[in-house]
């Protein structure tokens, strides 16, 4: 566990999702034995799925248990905003080990997004706590049908920073190939992971920063590929839901203040079927790119990066959405954030 | 207090984040702070008067946002604007709509 000292102005909360039966307890068991989340919280809705009793350390209440990795392990009972500010005031008053992350387990059948607009709602955690990466879990036998049929499999995919696939070693190599493409025109954003992968970075998976691309069983694309997909057209019909990535790529620098206006308008009136943003802008009169990066109704605090992660100086922003017309939000990003002077007009 | 919702202070939006390290803002200095909402209020109403409303800064701490019959609102920030631009107008103000992604193409080329 981390030094008191050592605790973040704002502690990441990373969200653990995937459809019922996609190993989501599984790869949640060794990412808790793992050395690499022993300064963690993590919250998970049953102690008995997790199988800890070989781990545990110290029963701390009914509700919180300490592993021998060093992390501490509650189920939530209730709110889960009450679950966080709970383990907030008892780290504030030293009462527990000083945790410098959290983890949620989301139940396999949830919308993720309530968790993470939680936290940014939530009057006194969005002072304390930040999202952090959202892991998603997709099983390899069953993902793929899982996707056709359930608009909840389809949200927990397009929101994932990270994904695993889970029981590769269970499914032929074409049907595996048909599921990777399938994620990677939802969310081409997203590097996949392999959990039967021996050698598989766990600590990567939580953390923040950029993923080496060796480690990955797909390329990530969007605004880190080569070329955009563009993928408007990509899948036809016979899904749950219309779920596709647009991708935006433009040579001229953005108006920062334009780029607002349009983006709140935009999610004011279709914050529900814009799953996912995340972009990196060139923002007129500024030298180093802007990050942007939204859920939903929620958009996170741009980050000003310390510089452009290629020669490529276009700014590029990888839309996930549900049932928008992707040439119209183009023509709309382009007439909108991209106005040179609209001073002259008002 | 925003007007919408009645909660005091409310909470930071996204485009107004203040200024710590890794945070893109113009947040910084009073002078950008002023810079930035004289340019939030001269581009809003380039979009608003397509629905034949204004905005306006007020006391540079809130705007206010005001339609041609006179009808005032207090709006806190970006995130209130557009809920009560189309409370003000009894319709939606829809950035894909074919009919304003015209008017404000028209606006850029010309």
């Amino acid at each position: 566990m981390a030094d008191a000292r050592d605790i973040p102005d704002f502690t990441p909360v990373n969200l653990l999702t995937g459809f019922l039966g996609s190993g989501k307890t599984t790869l949640l068991s060794r990412l808790l034995k793992d050395p690499a989340l022993n300064d963690a919280a993590v919250l998970i809705n049953e102690f008995g799925e997790a199988g800890l009793d070989h781990h545990l350390v110290e029963q701390l209440d009914t509700d919180m248990v300490l592993l021998q990795s060093g992390c501490l392990c509650c189920t939530v009972r209730g709110e889960l905003a009450e679950a966080i500010r709970d383990l907030h005031a008892r780290r504030e008053r030293g009462e527990i080990p000083p945790f410098r992350r959290i983890v949620v387990e989301s139940t396999g059948l949830a919308d993720p997004f309530p968790v993470l607009s939680t936290i940014k709602a939530d009057p006194v955690l969005r002072h304390h706590f930040r999202p952090g990466n959202v892991v998603t879990t997709v099983d390899a036998v069953n993902g793929l049908r899982q996707l056709d049929t359930y608009v909840e499999s389809n949200r927990q995919a397009a929101i994932a920073d990270r994904i695993v696939i889970t029981k590769r070693d269970l499914c032929a190599d074409d049907a595996l190939d048909a599921l990777t493409a399938r994620l990677a025109s939802l969310n081409p954003d997203a590097p996949v992971f392999d959990a039967t992968d021996a050698d598989l970075d766990l600590a990567g998976l939580v953390l923040d920063e950029a993923v080496p691309r060796v480690a990955l069983l797909q390329s990530p694309s969007g605004f880190y590929c080569d070329a955009p997909l563009q993928l408007i057209d990509a899948d036809g019909g016979g899904h749950s839901a219309d779920f596709r990535s647009i991708v935006i790529s433009v040579d001229q620098p953005v108006d920062w203040t334009a780029f607002g206006l349009w983006m709140t308008m935009l999610l004011n009136r279709h914050g529900d079927r814009v799953i996912r943003v995340k972009g990196i802008l060139n923002i007129d009169g500024e030298e180093r790119p802007v990050a942007i990066h939204g859920v939903q109704h929620l958009v996170h605090t741009p980050v000003h990066m310390q510089a452009w992660p290629d020669e490529d100086r276009r700014s590029r922003i990888v839309f996930i959405v549900d049932g928008l017309d992707g040439n119209l939000l183009k023509r709309s990003f382009e007439a909108f954030a991209m106005v040179p002077r609209m001073s002259a007009v008002a | 207090m925003c007007s919408l919702c009645g909660i005091l202070g409310g909470n930071e939006h996204w485009a107004d984040a203040v200024a710590r390290p890794g945070v893109f803002t113009r947040n910084h200095e009073r002078v950008d702070r002023r810079r930035e909402r004289a340019r939030r209020v001269s581009a809003a109403n380039t979009i608003l008067s397509a629905f034949a409303l204004q905005l306006s800064d007020w006391q540079g701490a809130s705007f206010l946002l005001s339609s041609r019959t006179g009808k005032t609102e207090v709006v806190e920030d970006l995130g209130h604007l557009w809920p009560a631009a189309e409370a003000m107008i009894g319709r939606g103000c829809d950035p894909l709509d074919e009919a304003i992604i015209q008017r404000m193409e028209r606006q850029r080329h010309g």
